[in-house]
């Protein structure tokens, strides 16, 4: 379980969160929703432990995070930058298993079976800068597929990609969530993916944000890009949350 | 933040000399072969007014200008007519090539049969060392000018003399300047070579002089410390009015041979 | 079928006009050969005399010395020697010590100073201070090298260690690498593009300080019997230095360009596909 406590981050004089309280259940996927700027990537690095919080805690699983947990995997969105262009897509995905002890030939099936979750099994011995970016994308949850954590951190993870890409990655997210019973926190600045994507949709107001929205979001699974997105609970979710991003009453 | 950074250099610098003057006292390094160094900066200080040592040091730095020179009258229209004339630049391209991994102090030998005096050795290597940084840097930049500034010229009828002057000369200018300041990275280590090999005048002949008498190791550090302190100049100085006058330009290869 | 007989006559092509692109090669050859011939100028032998001296003195041996002849073995060999242990130690250092000051700033603000006078020294001005440090012999040599290329590649080492994307290292934090896999396989394979253009540098340059240091100091190596054929006005013989060392940097720089493409070829695709 994660918890968040009174969690404040400034950049010198400029605050960025202005106090953030926050559950995540176990196997919950949240999806963090927020205009740009308002410290999304901000919030997920603090809990990455990339960025010493300001003021205010974070637990995982009660215990305070200090340094990174190891039990965390985290999707960026630049996935040009988050993937070593020095090492093959096999390479990639099985580094971080050498920190598990497990032997080279046991880290090299790891790497397929997870490359094989998203589908790219013909893709291990190329290198990353050879795919498209949905493809380098895949890579990159594959990679954190592999690691098996219990807590999966997206930061825009499809930011960066095409809309037909986008909707492939968003159902792969869908697909892959219930593998290991992760958790999972998706950040993004659409107002129709978290909706989509997401059983749960937190909402933060402009800097210092601020949580502005705790919304369930009660779509049926298996969920469809097409019939979900016609369902009037989608529709009426997805006016809410961006009313609320948008800072409207409602 | 700079301030701190100033400080911290200082201090790096203060406690390398007071480390190396301690280990000389303490007898760690035996002060007959290595001087403490405050003898060898006491000596650094000294030469600064020795009529003799500025007169060396004027010799090499007279060389080293008159060499970067010619190399630059030389080598920067060979660079020119190089870069606008393909055909030419790749039939003479497998000589270039062949004559540039020749280093430079290889041909001190045959320099000193050739010029006489050493001085003129001096000047004719240093010209060689400089020739090739400025000939590529050169040929590049005439190779990287837009060829759309040139056609737009051609359309208003210039001529192809005034397209060089106008468009091909300015836009090639920081590539030239970036072969200058490499070139002049060269001549210090090509100049203070043909010294040490031919004596004549220079810092160079200084320091084979100083240390052919026993127990001058303090004045042969002294030299090689200024030295580093022209080199260390001569390149603040080159990058600094590189940097104020072409703000805009990317790096390219040079070389040192 | 069809691909490899459509390949073959484009190769041979692509072959036949590299071969043909070198036509001045033998034209300057014989231009020089001629001219000298007909000038007599004393320090310009001609081209065929400065080659029958070189594979007189140094090619004619024996083939159970690889046709080397004793002259050749007895120079040779402490130059290549001398090169090989000073440019890889110059390198261990500094890249090591590059490296590391890279990646911390609190470090590289206190030496950063020293460097940068360091590597302002003329290297060959340190030859007489090496000479009296180390007498006659190999050390003084391998001292002038490892001073002399040690900086160049200290500074691009520094560079790009420095310069090491965030991502990469977020990426590294995140997935708790150890400190010795970070550095491994992120830290230095980031800086290696920065890494090999130091070393570039420095492959020529160590041939530069092999020369000057057998040239002033030595009993042996190829800068001292070049040195020796001067004393003598042995003019053929100082060409065939002159020749041989040519051959040296020419090889030594392909050599290193090969190995570099080799180990790099990642950074050149990766930059390709931006
Ligand atoms: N390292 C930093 N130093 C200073 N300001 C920063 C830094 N990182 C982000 N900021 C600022 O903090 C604010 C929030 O940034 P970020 O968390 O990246 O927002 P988001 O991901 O929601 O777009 C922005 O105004 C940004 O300019
Ligand atoms: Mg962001």
């Amino acid at each position: 379980m994660l918890e968040i406590n009174h969690l404040r981050h400034s950049y010198g004089s400029h605050e960025v969160l202005g106090g953030i309280d926050l559950k995540v259940d176990e196997g919950q996927l949240l999806c963090i929703v927020g205009p740009s700027g308002c410290g999304k990537s901000t919030l997920l690095r603090s809990i990455a432990g990339l960025l010493k919080p300001t003021q205010g805690e974070i637990l995982i699983n009660g215990v305070p995070v200090a340094g990174t947990p190891d039990n965390l995997a985290v999707v960026f969105q630049d996935y040009s930058r988050s993937l070593f262009p020095w090492m093959s897509v096999a390479d990639n995905v099985a580094l971080p298993l050498r920190r598990k002890g497990m032997s080279g030939a046991r880290r090299r099936t790891s790497a397929l079976e997870a490359l094989e979750q998203v589908g790219l099994e013909g893709a291990a011995a190329k290198y990353p800068w050879q795919l498209s970016g949905g493809m380098q994308q895949r890579v990159a949850i594959a990679r954190a597929l592999a690691y098996r954590p219990a807590f999966m951190l997206m930061d825009e993870p499809f930011g960066s990609v095409d809309a037909q890409t986008r909707e492939d990655l968003e159902d792969l997210v869908l697909q892959v969530r219930g593998v290991h019973g992760m958790t999972i926190v998706l950040i993004t600045h659409d107002i129709d993916e978290s909706v989509y994507v997401g059983d749960r949709v937190v909402v933060l107001s402009k800097a210092p944000s601020r949580i502005v929205g705790d919304l369930s979001v009660g779509l049926p699974y298996p969920r469809d890009q097409i019939a979900t997105r016609q369902l009037p609970e989608f529709v009426r979710l997805r006016a809410d949350v961006g009313r609320l991003v948008r800072g409207v009453p409602g | 933040m700079t301030v701190r950074k100033v400080l911290r250099g200082a201090i790096g610098v203060a406690g390398f000399l007071l480390v190396a003057e301690a280990a000389g006292r303490l007898g760690l390094i035996d002060p007959t072969i290595l001087p403490l160094t405050s003898t060898v900066l006491g000596r650094t200080i000294g030469l600064a007014a020795d009529g003799d040592f500025l007169s060396e040091v004027g010799a090499t730095l007279l060389a080293c200008f008159a060499g970067l020179l010619i190399a630059i009258v030389l080598a920067v229209p060979a660079g020119v007519a190089l870069g606008t004339l393909p055909k030419v630049e790749r039939a003479t391209r497998p000589l270039l090539e062949f004559l540039r991994p020749i280093p430079s102090l290889a041909l001190i030998p045959l320099a000193l049969f050739v010029f006489i005096p050493t001085h003129n050795a001096k000047i004719a290597l240093i010209v060689y060392a400089c020739t090739w940084p400025l000939l590529i840097n050169t040929m590049y930049g005439v190779r990287d000018v837009d060829p759309l500034a040139k056609e737009t010229l051609r359309s208003f009828g210039f001529g192809s003399l005034a397209v060089l002057w106008r468009v091909t000369m300015p836009s090639t200018a920081p590539f030239i300047a970036t072969g200058i300041r490499l070139a002049a990275s060269v001549t210090l280590i090509v100049a203070v070579s043909v010294e040490l090999v031919a004596g004549g005048e220079g810092i160079g002949a200084f320091l084979t002089h100083m240390s052919t008498g026993a127990g001058n190791m303090d004045f042969v550090l002294a030299g090689t410390i200024w030295a580093g302190a022209i080199g260390l100049v001569a390149n603040f100085l080159l990058t600094g009015a590189e940097r104020r006058l072409f703000r805009w330009h990317q790096e390219r290869v040079g070389g040192t041979s | 079928m069809t691909a490899v007989s459509a390949q073959r006559p484009g190769v041979a092509r692509r072959v036949a006009g590299r071969i043909l692109s070198l036509w001045i090669m033998p034209v300057a050859l014989v231009l020089w050969e001629v001219v000298t011939r007909w000038i007599q100028a004393v320090y310009f032998p001609p081209p065929s005399t400065v080659l029958v001296r070189l594979h007189e003195l140094w090619f004619s041996g024996s083939w159970r010395t690889f046709f080397l002849t004793d002259d050749a073995i007895g120079n040779f060999l402490p130059s290549f020697t001398r090169l090989a242990i000073g440019w890889v130690l110059g390198c261990a250092v500094g890249v090591g010590v590059g490296v590391a000051l890279g990646r911390s700033t609190r470090l590289s603000a206190y030496v950063d100073p020293l460097v940068h006078f360091g590597r302002s020294i003329p290297p060959p001005t340190l030859v007489p201070v090496f000479l009296v440090l180390f007498q006659f012999g190999g050390s003084m040599q391998v001292a002038t090298i490892v001073f002399g290329v040690v900086w160049p590649i200290m500074i691009n080492a520094i560079e790009g260690a420095r310069y090491v994307d965030r991502q990469y290292l977020d990426t590294a934090q995140v997935f708790s690498l150890s400190r010795l896999d970070r550095l491994r396989r992120v830290i230095l394979p980031a800086a290696a593009p920065k890494i090999f253009a130091g070393l570039r540098i420095s492959v020529s340059l160590s041939l530069i300080l092999m020369i000057i240091s057998e040239l002033v100091g030595s009993t042996d190596g190829i800068g001292h019997r070049m040195l020796q054929a001067q004393g003598l006005f042995d003019i053929p013989t100082t060409w065939a230095a002159i020749v041989l060392l040519g051959l040296m940097g020419f090889l030594l720089n392909t050599t290193f360009l090969l190995v570099e493409r080799r180990i790099l070829a990642w950074h050149r695709g990766a930059r390709r596909t931006d």
